[in-house]
């Protein structure tokens, strides 16, 4: 039997292959928050989230939104990846006549909705979590922010908002990776304490490794038994992770150079091809 | 003259959806008393939400809940249903086709004593700029309670101009009066005015003074300013020869815009645009704003005469 932290990290690990292949491909998108978000989102559609990949709009599924639309290629890999749509389609990201938009698009299949202007994917989670609860379903609502996205005003509007209306069915993730386009979130406009700020206004707030497997498990695990009040989970993540000069470098929120990326591929490719067959068979 | 509040036939049209139809829900950004969603609030607290003074958070909060298939009136007054969460309307609402309905209340200059700040003469310009988006002024509470049975009804996002008190009575029942088309409110041959909200009964008054000097006036109520009823506009146009239209609104980006989009590309005929000529009002009684702005009974007929004159 596969480890299942070890499944999760091969999937991951793909994931990462695929965002900078479709960033290399599309000349153009943004590679660094992909990364850093790589392994929640791996976490949320291979293990957490109740969906059904041949009915993306099944009712009754949990909802995901990507408040940091910009990072919707490993978004859009994930889906592939889970059988929403073919993994060949992802070489169309940007392309005129393509479903994988710039920035995510509710007619897309599996997008819950429309996404990337900063600030708003929150307030629009809070909407659907008190939707669930009129209807007295069971899904749950999942929201990525970026700390970046901090900085909008109407996202305090919602952290109120889901307080007030005891939306324990709504999960807040924070890719806390610490950069934002113009350089550190220090430097742009400091949030000082993100876990004070959040439980200032009575949100349960986990931090964990964002990049580890057995934190973020456990801590949807922790959120989901948590009544009358929404969890943020604050992850702590690396703008860039997984490709080395990526790393912590802010110019990397955006395609900086793309002969750089391209060498990258497939330098990425030869080495997971060697390296396990469980990417031989699905590399592009 | 009988006169009925549009924002208490707004308020009690909710109360009536909501009764037939548990998918609507109703949003309010503290100021329910005014808006009158508080009827609703009392009727059916569990499907009422008071967002605070968070306008951006409830127009997105309104998209996820249409994603749901709730039916949301998302209410505040026009200035900030309109102005504050534009780009939440766009991205949330606009760009997916969300089934989200704006409410919109003390449209326009009735905010007089309230100053700048509170007047609305920007809101129908800004909405009419968001593909999907469908827009409507109504001109009476017969019609503002009409509005709302029709957006109900409608799948995708609305912004429903509504005005205050007082309004004049133009329409006895909602089921006469058609929202996507407008209504003829008075028959002539000489000049068309097209025109919505305060102003229509204005022009139908204006109107019956010009038909005493032998002046034959259709007035055409438009509801729908987007989109606009364009055979309607076109027919009256070609028939008439001249067009006028009345608004409280900018006169840049409104209904008259609507109308001149329509007539220069295919009707061409002399037009003039009457409304609040792109100033800032000061504080006043609505009256006296409405002088200010050329929007009377007395400068309509004047205009229209004017007008006339450019005919062939």
């Amino acid at each position: 039997m596969i480890d299942k932290t070890k499944e999760l990290e091969r999937w991951a690990q793909l994931l990462r292959y695929d965002v900078v292949r479709m960033i290399s491909n599309a000349g153009s998108g943004h590679p660094g928050g992909c990364l850093s978000a790589a392994d929640i989102i791996t976490c949320l559609y291979f293990k957490e989230m109740n969906i059904r990949p041949e009915e993306p709009d099944w009712p009754d599924r949990d909802r995901f939104i990507l408040s940091k639309g910009h990072a919707c290629p490993v978004l859009y890999a994930a889906l592939a990846r889970r059988g929403v749509f073919p993994v060949k389609k992802l070489k169309t990201l940007r392309k005129a006549g393509s479903f994988l938009q710039g920035h995510p698009e509710i007619h897309t299949s599996g997008i819950d909705m429309t996404s990337g202007c900063l600030g708003q994917g929150l307030s629009v989670g809070a909407g659907m979590a008190v939707a669930a609860k009129i209807d007295r379903k069971f899904y749950r609502t999942y929201v990525m922010l970026g700390c970046g996205e901090m900085n909008e005003g109407q996202v305090w509007e919602s952290v109120m908002c889901a307080s007030h209306f005891k939306l324990d069915n709504l999960l807040a993730i924070v890719d806390y990776n610490r950069l934002q386009f113009d350089g550190s979130v220090d430097e742009v406009l400091s949030p000082g304490s993100m876990v004070k700020r959040w439980k200032g206004f009575n949100w349960n707030v986990i931090e964990i490794d964002g990049h580890n497997i057995n934190e973020i498990l456990p801590a949807f695990e922790k959120a989901r038994n948590t009544k009358e009040v929404p969890t943020v989970i604050i992850a702590n993540t690396i703008k860039g992770k997984g490709v080395s000069f990526m790393e912590n470098d802010y110019l990397w929120h955006s395609l900086m150079d793309r002969d750089k990326l391209a060498e990258k591929c497939k330098q990425m490719k030869k080495d997971m091809e060697n390296a396990d067959s469980f990417y031989a068979k699905r590399l592009w | 003259m009988q006169t009925a509040s549009m924002r208490s036939a707004y308020g009690e049209s909710l109360v009536e959806i909501g009764q037939k139809n548990k998918n609507v829900v109703v949003l309010d950004c503290d100021l329910s008393k005014a808006t009158k969603t508080s009827l609703f609030a009392e009727k059916f607290p569990d499907r009422f939400f008071n967002m605070g003074i968070a306008e951006q958070n409830m127009m997105s909060f309104a998209a996820g809940l249409a994603s749901c298939g709730k039916i949301p009136f998302a209410t505040t007054l026009a200035v900030f249903a309109s102005m504050r969460p534009c780009e939440q309307i766009r991205t949330s609402i606009c760009i997916g086709n969300m089934n989200v309905k704006i409410g919109a209340p003390y449209g326009g200059l009735c905010t007089g004593e309230n100053g700048p700040t509170h007047q609305c003469i920007a809101d129908i310009n800004t909405m009419r700029g968001l593909p999907n988006m469908t827009i409507l002024a109504p001109s009476d509470a017969t019609s503002c309670k009409a509005c709302v049975l029709w957006a109900a009804q409608h799948k995708g996002p609305v912004y429903i101009r509504v005005l205050r008190d007082n309004e004049p009575v133009i329409y006895s029942k909602a089921s006469e009066v058609d929202v996507l088309s407008g209504n003829r409110l008075k028959d002539g041959n000489d000049i068309v005015i097209f025109s919505n909200g305060f102003t229509s009964h204005m022009a139908v008054v204006a109107a019956d003074l010009l038909e005493k000097e032998g002046i034959s006036v259709t007035v055409h109520d438009i509801i729908s300013v987007k989109p606009i009823p364009e055979k309607a506009v076109i027919s009256m146009a070609k028939k008439c020869g001249a067009v006028m239209t009345v608004e409280e609104h900018n006169i840049y980006g409104g209904l008259g815009s609507a109308i001149a989009e329509v007539v220069s590309q295919k009707c061409p005929v002399p037009m003039k645009i009457l409304g609040v000529s792109d100033y800032f009002s000061d504080s006043g009684s609505h009256q006296s704003l409405l002088q200010r702005a050329g929007l009377t009974v007395e400068n309509i007929v004047k205009q229209t005469k004017s007008l006339l004159n450019k005919k062939e």
